[in-house]
């Protein structure tokens, strides 16, 4: 019989130990399918941030890094200059990139590191129970918000692939989700141009991906991905920021 | 043999950092360490090096973090305020066992203080600054030739132990200019250490992984007491195996009434007021840790048996003094003389100290 | 002055030279095989409208490359005698650039050296070379650094983009070193006595 389906050969045995529905698994495998179809599955050199995805290098067969909190793309700005033949990419929350890590994304990406980052939104802190992040929507309620996150007092909902597009050296920047079958091929697509960017030497990419927490959001992951669409895509709207490169037409 | 040069304490350990093999350096601008971003910004594109000017002194120590798990010899250098900033980096660092050079050109403080020299960082120097149960190696220069040399064993200790090792200067050292005999290149290869990342050495099987996460508690206190057992036999080959000799100067102790102990820019006073006391038929001596993570305390503790008393001197209020008192055991009196803030003690005033104490009348 | 030990402490306005002055004696201190440091101002001495720099010059190691009481202060400005003046070790010297510095009551125990180096620099065109005029007078009075190894080592001690001055260099620092030798040089107590007798 024809095996249609297996796990990428840069990953590792190990079982995840995400919650139910949790979209961090799927995006995991398109990363090492990706990385895979790229070849180069055994010149990738990853950087966990802290946060839910911390033990993300027990997932993968390649080198990995565990950052501090934060500050993952400063550690892959040292692994990739003294590394440059590498594929290196920090796989990064809300928090640890939006919240405590915003000077290290901003000037690695303003700098042109030669880096992947894939940053998981899902508007809440996982880890730690359930905090209001800085991708929080006004109104959510969370352990740090019970009653709402009210703008006057938090602020707004940062748009990270905006802001980063506005810089100069950034050759992709790109908002996906794994919500639907239709808009899981298209963010396996912009991770493997991302990849592919990096392959090429040209530049610093980035992808964003709109993803769900059941747990901590209270949801069942059918009504999580619902209230990803209702609620969550039209504050982080799908779309590419930029692509320098045009490689999304080519 | 090659000629001296004429070289700022600052320049001294950017020259010896590249001549020790690093290529790689993360940094971020505060006085007085300047001279040495300027100088290796310069000088590393010469020999395909990476000058990075990082946005913070935060992403600065996890660039070098990220550098040595990739398996580079990397150096960062800061003053003080910069230190502190530094100091989670630098626990990440010594909990995954990676090797690199930090340089603290120390200035006065607490907060921003001011920007003349002072030694009022060896607490967090010496006890860790970050959290957890580790330890960093601190090496104490005197000279600009020190300046070079110890930057350029540093490197070599951190590889040996896998460890950060801290070179802890003062804003006087690294501004002053003395002649310095290089130290002879070291040669290094990238992939000559297994355990880094994306390293072509051969593995010991499996993938490479930098890493200071032990969820479990029995592993963590296994990785914990490692550490502590690596940082015994530092401690030990300091104390007494092959690295003895970096550990501790000593100056007319032999005969000594009155020893006198200070690191750094200090202890070079010190030794004029040594010379002063015996030309006046005071007889002191000096101790000079060089190294004051591990602390010479053994030569402390031998001395107490044969000198009357200790008067430690430091530009500081009183930290060093401290791991003086423990070596010393209460078994003689020690005193303390510190000038804080970023003023530096004359021969004089020190010279004044020792008489109140030998002649009490 | 000591054949085995100078402490000279170099002083003047930002811009006069003062640190590069302090360098080049260090430097040929270094050169004539001579132990040497050089450490500019340091701590409350960097206050009050003055660059300076303490070198030291020494047949044997130095231990403290600090100085409380020099042997000598070289002083381009009026604020470093003010500041320096007192600290000078009795029998010491105080060399100054009387062009900026006007007669006034010094100590009396120690030597005074009147030095117009910036008339000689302006003389020379380029009033930049004041520090250079003072180098060569100094050398003339020390005993460690000798006039041969100056005038070797100048050209070299120029920063990379300022080679084309190395002549007039050169020539401030001939002047000021005839300066001395041929005695034009107010001298110790002459100053002093000319000042107690107007």
């Amino acid at each position: 019989m024809e095996q249609v389906f297996a796990r990428p050969k840069c990953m590792s045995k190990t079982p995840f130990h995400y919650c139910p529905g949790c979209d961090h698994g799927v995006v995991h495998r398109l990363v090492g399918e990706c990385l895979d179809e790229l070849e180069v599955g055994d010149k990738a050199i990853g950087v966990a941030p802290v946060g839910c995805s911390v033990f993300a290098y027990d997932y993968f067969a390649f080198d990995f890094n565990q950052a501090a909190h934060g500050r993952a793309p400063a550690v892959a700005t040292g692994i990739k200059r003294v590394r440059p033949d590498h594929i290196v990419f920090t796989y990064q929350g809300d928090g640890d990139l939006a919240a405590i890590g915003t000077a290290e994304i901003v000037h690695a990406a303003n700098r042109g590191e030669k880096i992947t980052v894939i940053f998981i939104n899902n508007a809440i802190y996982g880890m730690t129970g359930g905090q209001m992040a800085p991708t929080t929507l006004i109104g959510m309620k969370t352990a740090t918000s019970p009653y709402g996150r009210d703008a006057q007092l938090c602020g707004h909902p940062i748009r990270v692939s905006e802001l980063l597009a506005t810089l100069e050296a950034p050759v992709y920047v790109t908002r996906v989700a794994v919500n639907t079958p239709a808009n899981l091929m298209k963010a396996k697509k912009a991770l493997k141009n991302a990849f592919r960017l990096q392959k090429e030497g040209k530049g610093f990419s980035f992808v964003e991906v709109v993803s769900i927490c059941p747990t901590n959001w209270g949801k069942s992951p059918v009504d999580a991905h619902k209230w990803l669409a209702e609620k969550m895509l039209p504050v982080f709207p799908l779309g590419t920021y930029k692509d320098s490169t045009g490689i999304e037409n080519s | 043999m090659a000629d001296k040069v004429l070289m700022k304490g600052n320049e001294a350990i950017g020259e010896a950092a590249v001549l020790a093999g690093c290529r790689y350096y993360f940094g971020y601008p505060i006085t007085p360490q300047s001279e040495l971003p300027a100088y290796l910004a310069r000088r590393l594109p010469e020999v395909e090096g990476v000058f990075l000017q990082a946005e913070s002194e935060i992403a600065a120590i996890n660039m070098v973090y990220g550098a040595a798990s990739a398996g580079a010899r990397v150096m960062t250098s800061s003053s003080s305020p910069g230190v502190s900033l530094k100091q989670e980096g630098i626990s990440y660092i010594a909990g995954a066992e990676m090797p690199c050079v930090i340089v603290n050109v120390v200035r006065g403080g607490p907060g921003l203080g001011n920007i003349s020299p002072a030694q009022s960082d060896y607490w967090q120097a010496t006890r860790g600054g970050g959290h957890g149960d580790y330890r960093t190696l601190v090496l104490a220069p005197n000279s600009v030739q020190e300046m070079a040399d110890m930057t350029r064993h540093a490197f070599e200790l951190a590889d040996r132990f896998r460890n950060p090792v801290l070179v802890l200067s003062d804003g006087i050292l690294g501004q002053m200019m003395e002649p310095v005999l290089l130290p002879e290149p070291a040669t290094y290869d990238i992939n000559q250490k297994p355990w880094a990342l994306g390293t072509t050495a051969p593995r010991k099987g499996g993938r490479n992984l930098c890493s200071t996460i032990f969820l479990d508690v029995e592993l963590l206190e296994e990785h914990n007491w490692h550490l502590y057992q690596k940082y015994q036999v530092i401690t030990d080959e300091f104390a007494k195996g092959s690295l003895k000799h970096m550990a501790v100067e000593t100056h007319e102790v032999e005969d000594a009434e009155i020893v006198l102990v200070g690191y750094g820019i200090i202890s070079r006073i010190l030794k004029t007021v040594v010379e002063k006391c015996r030309k006046r038929g005071i007889k002191a001596g000096l101790v000079r840790p060089k190294c004051l993570w591990p602390f010479p305390s053994q030569v402390l503790a031998d001395l107490a048996a044969k000198t009357k008393q200790f008067l430690v001197v430091e530009m500081s209020c009183g930290q060093m003094v401290e791991d003086v008192k423990l070596a010393v055991d209460g078994k003689k009196p020690v005193y303390f003389f510190g000038r804080t803030g970023g003023t530096v003690p004359s021969d004089f005033e020190i010279l004044n100290e020792v008489d109140k104490l030998v002649r009490p009348d | 002055m000591s054949a085995e030990v100078e402490r000279i402490i170099l002083a003047g306005f930002g811009g006069q030279g003062i640190l590069f002055l302090g360098k080049v004696l260090a430097e040929v201190g270094m050169r004539c095989g001579k132990h040497v440091s050089w450490i500019p101002s340091y701590g409350p001495e960097m206050r009050g409208g003055t660059a300076n720099c303490t070198v030291i010059i020494s047949e044997h190691p130095i231990a403290s490359p600090l100085v409380t009481v020099p042997d000598t202060v070289i002083a381009m400005n009026r604020p470093s005698v003010a500041k320096f003046n007192v600290r000078i070790k009795a029998g010491g010297m105080l060399m100054y650039n009387s062009s900026l510095i006007e007669r006034q009551e010094f100590r009396d125990d120690i030597r005074l050296v009147e030095i117009p180096a910036s008339e000689i620099a302006d003389e020379l065109g380029n009033a930049r070379v004041a520090n250079l005029v003072m180098a060569g007078a100094y050398a003339k009075f020390s005993k460690l650094v000798t006039y041969d190894e100056m005038v070797k080592a100048l050209p070299n001690l120029l920063p990379a983009g300022k080679k084309e001055l190395a002549e007039v260099n050169l020539a401030a620092f001939e002047r000021g070193y005839q300066f001395v030798k041929e005695k034009k040089y107010m001298f110790g107590r002459y100053v002093y006595s000319v000042f107690k007798g107007l």
